[in-house]
């Protein structure tokens, strides 16, 4: 029983961690192209702005996928209801 | 006072009444709390309209953000903005509300359950092939489908699922894990940090309402605007002051 409260532990902060990784480096790209843009044409700064914003929160989606799972395995774990039958049974 | 606690993932899980096969769980109460904000507050301040230079404030609040959203939408849908502007108008609201109320105490948002999300993606997934068959007809509304190839049918099929999944688990997880994050941090260090997170979690409540009703303008603008190129269409820069 305590393996399976293990498991879901450490792969929740392995989940998250890597989870962290791959958008970090997207957002950081994207931020450097919108200010490189701004830079070059500061006349269309509210449309590139705009596109900016939309373009972040798609990245951002990705981590919030590893962040949902992370928490549904420490909060909701869907094989704690199994356990605790079998331990009480 | 606490309405969910700490290990509930979402309000679903708090159940308040329960007939039956009808269930009332804080969701359903939230959600009908921030649709009576919106509903009573629009019909008083639309009762007595005024065209002169002096508005009430609230007209003026009112119009402020109806002629903002109508250029947005005016952005992607170039012309056609009074038909899509009652559900997107929607969308925008109702989200932003929900998101923006959480500073009060005692106060869910109803954004922060997957059930509410999905039923917002579910209507975005229908909305799409209503409004796409409504332009452009049935024939080429599904011919648009085997468009670059053949083989591609599959993928756009696929598509159209993940957009929606994607839709609301986007919103799902922004909000609940800001939720979940300021009721960790009010155990682990009170006081002055949970307030910071507080600001940003405003912050990006507000992103993930505009993020949710352009995505579903742009969805709803690409299943219409499908052979504007072809046809060859004038683009007239309009650009609203």
């Amino acid at each position: 029983m305590s393996i399976i409260a293990m498991a879901s532990i450490i792969s929740a902060g392995l989940c998250m961690g890597f989870g962290a990784i791959g958008p970090g480096m997207g957002q950081g790209r994207a931020v450097q192209g919108a200010l490189h843009s701004i830079a070059q044409q500061p006349d269309e700064r509210n449309s590139l702005t705009r596109t900016l914003f939309v373009g972040l929160a798609m990245i951002e989606s990705i981590a919030i996928y590893c962040f949902v799972i992370s928490m549904i395995l420490v909060f909701a774990n869907p094989f704690w209801g199994y356990v605790m039958k079998k331990a009480g049974g | 006072m606490e309405v969910v606690r700490i290990d509930q993932i979402s309000p679903d899980l708090v159940i308040l009444l329960q007939w039956g096969f009808v269930t009332i769980n804080a969701t359903l109460v939230y959600t009908w709390l921030i649709m009576g904000i919106l509903v009573i507050g629009s019909i008083l301040v639309t009762r007595n309209l005024s065209t002169d230079i002096t508005v009430s404030r609230w007209q003026n609040l009112v119009e402020v953000v109806v002629s903002g959203i109508r250029s947005e939408i005016r952005d992607i849908a170039h012309e056609e903005v009074d038909k899509y502007f009652p559900l997107i108008g929607t969308f925008f609201l109702f989200i932003l509300l929900s998101n923006m109320l959480t500073f009060i105490p005692g106060y869910v948002a109803p954004t922060s359950s997957l059930t509410t999300t999905a039923a917002l993606a579910m209507i975005v997934f229908v909305a799409v092939p209503y409004y796409g068959i409504k332009k452009q007809g049935i024939g080429e509304y599904l011919k648009e489908y085997f468009r670059p190839i053949f083989i591609f049918f599959p993928f756009h099929v696929m598509g159209e699922f993940s957009r929606t999944l994607a839709l609301a688990v986007r919103l799902f997880g922004n909000i609940m894990s800001h939720e979940k994050i300021i009721g960790i941090l009010l155990v682990v260090t009170p006081l002055f940090f949970p307030v910071v997170m507080q600001v940003l979690g405003l912050l990006i409540g507000l992103i993930q309402a505009y993020i949710f009703a352009i995505l579903a303008m742009v969805y709803i603008a690409s299943a219409t605007q499908a052979h504007e190129e072809e046809k060859g269409h004038l683009k007239v820069a309009e650009k609203k002051a």
